[in-house]
């Protein structure tokens, strides 16, 4: 099977200061990767590097592009893996509005804020060439449904919601377009717990309904276990240890996995 | 089914003066299909950790695991979660869930992740909490609110929600009252009779007697020197 996404090598300085060294793995569709570290250990560069929001020194991210379909404009030569770090910013940019989604650790920076939530949705959907202002906003509708969001909200701008329920409409926002891999950064993060709770549930649903792949940061380990398939423990910009959520969570081989686990407060 | 051949396994306690502690040494054991082994030993002797290395949640250091044609030992981690999902169950002592989810979602999700549609899976999972004596009352409830023993059994029907052929089952009759337990061995009987090849640790010695084809004591893969 061709991974999804094949990291390779990645690196990223800031000035003498290491971001992320030579961090390496494969994908697989379906597959739920966590990334977790205390803050400072890269695991946000990192993410930005894959994602396309920085620009790595060094490293390859090979992303299994889809065969375009039938009387598509793409170039039908151009499909399968492809590094997407090389590719032409335009092409990069297609990718990230159809096949990737980016879910931000705050809403605001994931949403437009003065627009509508049916606008903020079905704006994706015009981004990819929709024109059907009906149909537009029966998938709006649709998807505003499948996050839990009152049909009746539809017009009413993100500003009137709460945290969690922004932080649900920026999950519909980026999945409508049915991509194939979400990055996520602590998309659990800054909310209260119940809605956590709400939130992670909506998520492990939609990653096995939709045949999901993603790659989800965090600092909590109780997110992590119930999200990720596989985990990378990362410190000081590098990877420490991976392997199995669970095995790495309840047998950690590394001395700063170790520290990791046993310093988590017991509820 | 499932052979271990060699096993080892040591914990290394890098932040407590890097103490090294071997807990097993050279495991052997094979089950077949259909057969039901009962491992025992003194508590500490390493019953838990042996199963959890079987689950592939404790890491092996040496030797092999096989389930089916899968080796634990070097398989990797998708390779793991596909083995899990389709063929090696686990019932351990304690329910871990997602909070808020309802009971009846928590005992259809193994059936959802193999792709079985939502009506069919809850289908089954209504029958098990029905055998099991869950009252329908609870079913829309999340079970982190619930007693030891409903969640007990709320973990069972889980566990046997998919007819796995392999299956550990970690004190499966712990914390029952007299009538669920008889449900509990009656489940486990049945997954014995379908061809399933159970490993368990039951503390209930009657359980094991009336279950069991073969005790394993893993005392005697404890190593002897402690370095």
């Amino acid at each position: 099977m061709t991974p999804l996404l094949s990291v390779q090598g990645i690196t990223k300085h800031y000035g003498a200061h290491i971001g992320c060294a030579d961090v390496s793995f494969d994908l697989y569709p379906g597959e739920v990767m966590g990334i977790v570290g205390e803050s400072g250990s890269g695991k946000s560069t990192l993410l930005n590097c894959m994602a396309g929001h920085l620009a790595p020194d060094a490293g390859r991210v090979v992303f299994d592009t889809r065969k375009p379909s039938e009387g598509d404009a793409a170039d039908h030569e151009n499909h399968g893996p492809r590094d997407t770090v090389t590719m032409s910013e335009p092409e990069r940019r297609m990718l990230s509005r159809t096949d990737w989604a980016f879910v931000h650790q705050h809403a605001r920076d994931g949403l437009r804020m003065g627009v509508s939530a049916g606008g903020n949705v079905g704006e994706r959907l015009m981004a990819v060439g929709a024109r059907n202002y009906a149909s537009i906003r029966d998938q709006a509708t649709d998807w505003l449904g499948r996050v839990e969001i009152d049909a009746g909200r539809i017009d009413d701008r993100p500003t009137t919601f709460s945290g969690g329920m922004q932080q649900r409409l920026q999950i519909a926002r980026n999945l409508v377009t049915g991509p194939r891999l979400v990055f996520m950064d602590e998309p659990t993060g800054g909310l209260d717990v119940s809605v956590q709770a709400r939130l992670l549930d909506l998520l492990r649903g939609l990653v096995r309904d939709m045949g999901l792949s993603a790659i989800i940061v965090t600092h909590d380990l109780a997110v992590v276990r119930l999200l990720a398939d596989r985990i990378m423990v990362m410190k000081s910009g590098r990877v420490v240890e991976s392997g199995l959520t669970d095995q790495v969570l309840d047998d950690p081989q590394h001395a700063y996995s170790q520290l990791l686990v046993s310093s988590v407060l017991q509820v | 089914m499932i052979t271990l051949t060699d096993v080892s396994k040591t914990f290394t306690l890098h932040n407590q003066g890097s103490a090294v502690i071997a807990v097993i040494d050279k495991a052997n054991l094979t089950v077949a299909p259909g057969e039901c082994v009962a491992l025992t030993g003194a508590s500490g002797a390493g019953k838990s950790t042996l199963m959890r290395m079987i689950y592939g949640n404790y890491l092996t250091q040496s030797g092999s695991i096989r389930i089916g044609d899968v080796d634990l030992v070097q398989a990797q981690p998708r390779d793991v979660i596909a083995l899990r999902r389709a063929k090696l169950g686990y019932v351990s002592q304690f329910l871990r869930v997602v909070p808020r989810v309802p009971t009846l979602d928590v005992v259809a999700e193994p059936l959802r992740v193999l792709g079985i549609p939502a009506p069919a899976a809850q289908d089954r999972a209504r029958a098990l909490l029905t055998q099991l004596n869950i009252p329908q009352r609870l079913w829309g409830l999340s079970p982190t609110t619930f007693s030891g023993g409903e969640q007990q059994r709320v973990n069972i029907a889980r566990g046997f929600a998919h007819p796995y052929p392999a299956l550990l089952l970690d004190e499966p009759t712990a914390s029952l009252d007299p009538h669920n337990r008889e449900i509990v061995l009656s489940l486990i009987a049945d997954a014995k009779a379908r061809g399933a090849a159970i490993i368990g640790i039951f503390h209930d010695a009657e359980a094991r007697d009336r279950l069991c084809d073969r005790e394993i004591d893993v005392g005697a893969f404890t190593p002897q020197a402690v370095a």
